[in-house]
């Protein structure tokens, strides 16, 4: 407000030159996305990050007002599209809860495989792009290459690579093609030696852990408050996953299999790496512990596909028919989340009992992810901005839908 | 070669012509240096990768690359931001390419190679490589962006600081060698690998390591290179320049690259002087055994080979500097910064004072001597 008679050239009352507001994106290397973050900092640290999201909404839960249950599918795949498969067995078991369809025992391991294979790929990603995003440039090749391993895989059990469309309400689509199970098998064992390689790279390098231990601290309290679920969370400490702990008609999948929950209880992690102890600087619930939970949950994951092939070669039957695609659903409402790479993905289904449901619903890991980003840049440098980001590991089409 | 061309011209026009001569033959090096150097990078940055690098442009292996991504370069739209200040956006990248590249009038490139012989070299080396980040501050502001601005700030607080210890480890050898005169540093060197500098004592030999981080700092190489960082501020100060202005820019960066390379080389790796002497060998030096000096021709020739070893070694440098801007995350400003001034200044500090009590205590050597000879 400037002073009565004088100039507002000569004395610029309201002029603050101790805050700039800075807008990351929407348009920006590293923001994972179209997301636009706008920060207010004082010179290098940011005293506030404030997320606007919308840039990616496609209106897909009101054309899943529109189109019957078995024609949501692509759309579900376009939401998380680095972890199409999960998002397809999420509103798949949505409904098949609904209609009280149970996929045959060949279908589950099937899904088992398929879901942690495209968990790999998504952790990938994840590891891949946070090394980028601090400056490395080779871990995300490295981690790319492994990728389009998978994506070949995925390309021969159902045509696509990135939006898949698979996993469908009674099973899937179709089964393995011939000679696939042995494909995987070899992917597998090319693929833990690059783990390792990712390890020196990324987790064990100096500079890395300088730029992400102690960085964005996460209190497990804050992240239960504001919602977070996944690698978020157990990066925080917090021992839930719900493969393990969560609802009966998705555990169920997980029936016979062994694996651990990634998660630092007593202060240690489940898998030990000999020779390589988490490092002093590292902090329970900072950036480092999320993005290590992700390269221990790689290791998992492979561990349970190969119980999943052994389960899978061994089941008797047929891997199930789809449901009909004008398949009326019965009158009620259902909601169940399923452990996505990126957190707890949750589907709700309310139906009036017309093949076209009434509500479809998708409830985003990363959107409750994303909500802590203000509280975990407060006071950061504007580099650690993309740091926690990164961490995070947020997709905008999961968000935005 | 003013004094040949004044045999037949005055004296003002021959020394005219010499410095037109000497000019055209350093951009010549050096641009044909830095053009190489885009192509290494893409090769090297490919292979550390996993993959190839440019395999089509100029054959299997893509050496043509250059070429063309320059000629495209050239021949994009002028951008120049409606914000930006329309005199001082335009100068910048020349400011940036006119300090880098004047760094080698008085770089030897062989025995008395060197466009202007200065028995300052050292100094007027640093003190001319310290202009560039003029450069990037007047981009930075000028482009009327707040992100360029970010950038230009880092990058002139990072380069301002890393001269500090760039220059105490620089003047180290300089100490040693007691004279700041590059070619006669370089002629100190000759003979067998352990005349180099680098070998006088375990002081110098550390702060060869300590001067070539540092002189990665000071060029804003990864891990060091927040003022390009694409991740945080698109390009920083290098966001509104496209085109031949970035290309400017580019080139100005890799002639830096390679003149602290050259640099470490002459100080620290016996610049023009293998480490064999093979030179001696061949009979195209002087022998310091027995005194022959050899034709002039041959001594040509000499010398000429001297230069090849020069460019090897600095070429090495540089391409040690890509393989850690390959391998390494990015470091956060304040860590380099802290890096600056609490590890690198103490460190070059100490080794300046250890330096010195070693030539004290062991003015001859106490296993290797500094002077010509095997």
């Amino acid at each position: 407000m400037a002073v009565e008679g004088v100039d507002p050239e000569l004395a610029e009352f309201d002029v603050r030159t101790d805050e700039i507001l800075v807008n990351m994106g929407p348009q920006h290397p590293s923001t994972h996305g179209v997301l636009r973050v706008v920060l207010r900092t004082d010179g290098e640290i940011v005293l506030d990050a404030t997320p606007h999201i919308g840039y990616l909404h496609r209106c897909a839960e009101k054309i899943g007002e529109n189109v019957s249950a078995r024609q949501w599918i692509p759309y579900t795949d376009r939401m998380d599209y680095l972890a199409g498969m999960n998002m397809n067995l999420g509103w798949a078991l949505c409904v098949e809860k609904l209609l009280k369809l149970e996929a045959p025992e060949k279908a589950r391991h099937l899904r088992v495989i398929i879901v942690e294979l495209n968990r790999i790929a998504s952790h990938l990603v994840a590891a891949g792009t946070y090394g980028l995003d601090l400056g490395s440039f080779t871990p995300f090749m490295y981690a790319f290459r492994e990728r389009e391993k998978i994506y070949d895989l995925f390309e021969l059990v159902c045509g696509a690579r990135l939006t898949y469309s698979y996993i469908t309400i009674g099973g899937a689509m179709a089964d393995f093609p011939a000679g696939w199970l042995q494909r995987c098998e070899r992917f597998l064992t090319e693929f833990e030696p690059v783990i390792d390689e990712l390890h020196a790279v990324l987790t064990d390098n100096a500079i890395f852990i300088r730029r992400t231990a102690g960085i964005g601290v996460l209190p497990p309290e804050v992240a239960i408050d504001y919602g977070c679920t996944g690698p978020v969370l157990r990066g925080s400490g917090v021992d839930w996953d719900l493969r393990r702990d969560g609802d009966p008609w998705y555990t169920r999948m997980y029936d016979g299999y062994e694996f651990h929950v990634i998660a630092q209880t007593g202060g240690r992690y489940p898998i030990e790496r000999p020779g390589h102890p988490v490092p002093a600087a590292a902090v329970l619930g900072d950036c480092w512990h999320r993005y290590y939970v992700r390269m221990l949950e790689c290791v998992e994951s492979m561990r349970l596909i190969r119980q999943g092939i052994e389960k899978y070669s061994r089941a008797p039957g047929g891997i199930g028919e789809p449901i009909k695609l004008t398949q009326k659903l019965p009158k009620g409402e259902v909601y169940l989340e399923t452990e996505a790479p990126k957190g707890q993905m949750g589907f709700m289904i309310v139906s009036d009992g017309a093949a076209i449901p009434w509500r479809a619903r998708a409830r985003s890991s990363s959107f409750c992810n994303l909500s802590v980003l203000s509280e975990l840049c407060r006071g950061c440098l504007i580099a650690d901005v993309p740091a926690v980001l990164g961490s995070l590991d947020i997709v905008l089409g999961e968000i935005d839908r | 070669m003013a004094d040949f061309f004044a045999n037949w011209l005055p004296n003002w026009l021959a020394l005219t012509l010499a410095a037109l001569v000497h000019v055209t033959l350093i951009l010549t090096l050096a641009l044909t240096a830095a053009a190489a150097f885009t192509w290494a990078e893409r090769k090297v940055a490919g292979r550390i990768q996993d993959r190839l690098g440019p395999t089509r442009v100029g054959g299997r292996f893509g050496w043509l690359q250059a070429v063309a991504d320059g000629l495209k370069l050239v021949s994009k739209e002028d951008v120049v931001p409606k914000n930006a200040d329309p005199l001082l956006f335009r100068a910048a990248p020349y400011v940036s390419f006119c300090a880098s590249f004047c760094v080698y009038l008085a770089m030897p490139f062989a025995n008395g190679w060197v466009a202007q012989p200065l028995d300052i070299a050292v100094f007027f080396i640093l003190a001319v490589a310290g202009l560039e980040v003029l450069g990037v501050i007047l981009g930075g502001y000028a482009s009327g962006s707040k992100w360029s601005l970010f950038g230009a700030m880092r990058e002139a607080a990072q380069v301002v600081s890393y001269e500090v210890p760039l220059a105490l480890c620089a003047v180290i050898p300089v100490m040693v060698a007691g004279t700041m005169d590059l070619v006669a540093i370089g002629n100190m060197q000759s003979g067998w690998a352990w005349n180099w500098l680098i070998f006088h004592d375990p002081f110098l030999f550390a702060t060869f390591f300590v001067y070539f981080t540092c002189a990665v700092a000071s060029v804003n190489r990864a891990p060091f290179d927040l003022a390009e960082a694409e991740s945080e501020l698109v390009a920083g100060f290098l966001t509104e320049y496209s085109g031949f202005r970035w290309s400017v820019f580019f080139m100005a960066e890799y002639a830096s690259m390679f003149a602290v390379s050259m640099l470490a080389s002459i100080l620290f790796l016996g610049g023009w002087n293998g480490p064999l002497p093979i030179t001696v060998w061949l009979g195209l030096a002087p022998n310091p055994a027995t005194g022959d000096a050899p034709h002039a021709l041959l001594a040509y020739l000499g010398n000429f080979l001297g230069m090849v070893n020069l460019l090897t070694k600095a070429t090495l440098g540089v391409l040690v500097m890509m393989w850690a801007r390959w391998t390494l995350p990015r470091l956060r400003i304040d860590q380099v910064m802290t890096m600056c001034l609490k590890y690198c200044i103490p460190l070059a500090a100490a080794m300046f004072v250890g330096a010195m009590v070693y030539a004290y205590a062991f003015p001859a050597g106490l296993i290797f001597r500094v002077g010509g000879g095997g």
